[in-house]
């Protein structure tokens, strides 16, 4: 055995005969370490100006029982336009089987108007459209929407899977916008990607961020 | 002869082992940090401040996640309120424009109430509700969240939400459920954020500050 290399005969350091004030650059794998984290950052989508769909079409499944998207200053091509959602249940399309509910909080600039209620017009019952979680978006400069949404255990075979989602809106007409949608998917099949695209129009900026949850 | 290379498995990695050095090229999954803990102490406010006291509010995190524990309030039926700065904290009143509602439960069953409540601003730069009418019994306290987006942004508003469960003033009190969202009407950098109670200090309680990547 070559001088500089140990080998298996060493089996043991004894702790304090290392000199751990050095620096170590490991180039392998390294577990075992203590992870304060209850966010894995799974993957990114970045606006390239002109967007016609964010997709997550991968990294969704049994690894995690509930996934954390995160938009920031999701920005529309068009004015007023509503940020959707639909989900991947094993075949191509973004067409899964939903019922949702949907209610919003708003208040202008202005302090003319306010209202609280639920929006008929923009829950689903049974359909396969894709469900509105930001909504109104303005598509003035500085005009975007933020929010988060969580999808639970949707590698489950044995049940439907809910889905949560809680967003702030600036919209075309200067109102704040809080709106809360909540539903199931329903169907017992896997969901294994997530689509976002405007009801019109680009995606002209902003992120969105997939967190699995430990 | 420096000795310049361990084989694998020539370590005993179940051992205890403190590095005092600097470790590089572990890739680490973590993307929620914890930045700051403030503990309140009859605190007439407490402020997160970019660059001092360890805090970080700026483009290291691209959202920031604030929890509340057991905010307690010195004073009986006030509002825990929040404001931001572009300038550093030295002074907080940023404009902005929200919405609040809540659902209310009464202890003794004889009250509930759902719907949109008048605490909101419009484009005013007073500091905004985020819990409405705390009571300040020895048990009373309110918890909950807050979220800010991208606050270092320069191209847009700056977007928060939150929602906080509450113990409120009243004799049996009510159990509340406080939301609130909007934004600061600002393409300007927010690089402070400051909590106070509408009068009077916040006895106790914990905000925590957390970055996400």
């Amino acid at each position: 055995m070559a001088f500089g290399e140990v080998g298996t005969s060493l089996s043991k350091i004894k702790a304090n005969s290392l000199n751990l004030a050095g620096t170590f650059g490991f180039s392998g794998t390294v577990t075992g370490l203590a992870d304060e984290t209850p966010l894995v950052l799974l993957s990114t989508f970045t606006s390239d100006g002109s967007d016609a769909t964010a997709t997550f079409a991968s990294g969704i499944d049994s690894t995690y029982k509930e996934y954390l998207f995160v938009f920031n200053n999701i920005h529309p091509q068009n004015d007023e336009k509503d940020l959707q959602v639909g989900f991947r249940d094993g075949g191509s399309d973004y067409d899964a089987v939903k019922t949702t509910s949907y209610f919003e909080a708003i208040h202008d600039e202005a302090d003319s108007s306010t209202s609280l209620g639920y929006q008929t017009g923009l829950d689903i019952a049974q359909g396969t459209g894709f469900q509105t979680i930001l909504r109104f978006i303005g598509d003035d400069n500085d005009q975007s929407a933020s929010g988060i949404m969580r999808l639970y255990n949707p590698s489950s075979t044995t049940f439907v899977k809910h889905f949560v989602a809680v967003g702030s809106s600036v919209t075309g007409g200067d109102y704040a916008n809080n709106h809360f949608i909540a539903g199931y998917i329903n169907t017992t099949t896997a969901i294994n990607g997530v689509q976002f695209k405007f009801n019109s129009g680009e995606i002209q900026g902003g992120t969105i961020d997939l967190f699995g949850v430990v | 002869m420096a000795l310049s290379k361990l084989a694998a498995n020539s370590f005993d990695l179940t051992d205890n082992y403190a590095l005092t050095g600097t470790v590089t090229g572990v890739v680490s999954t973590q993307k929620l940090f914890l930045i700051k803990n403030l503990d309140a102490s009859s605190s007439s406010t407490l402020s997160f401040v970019d660059g001092a006291s360890s805090v970080v509010l700026d483009n290291t995190y691209k959202t920031y996640l604030f929890k509340f524990i057991n905010i307690h309030c010195e004073t009986n039926d006030k509002h825990l309120t929040f404001q931001t700065s572009t300038n550093g904290g030295s002074s907080y009143g940023v404009t902005l424009t929200n919405t609040n509602f809540r659902s209310a439960h009464k202890e003794d069953d004889s009250f509930t109430f759902f719907g949109y409540v008048d605490n909101d601003v419009a484009q005013g730069t007073s500091f905004a509700v985020i819990n409405e009418g705390l009571g300040n019994a020895n048990d009373a306290s309110a918890s909950g969240e807050l979220w800010l987006f991208n606050p270092s942004n320069t191209t847009f508003v700056k977007h928060y939400m939150s929602q906080f469960s509450g113990m409120n003033f009243q004799s049996p009190p009510q159990a509340t459920n406080y939301f609130t969202a909007g934004y600061f009407n600002t393409t300007s950098a927010i690089d402070a954020i400051q909590f106070k109670m509408s009068s009077g200090n916040i006895d106790s309680g914990r905000i925590a500050l957390y970055g996400i990547k």
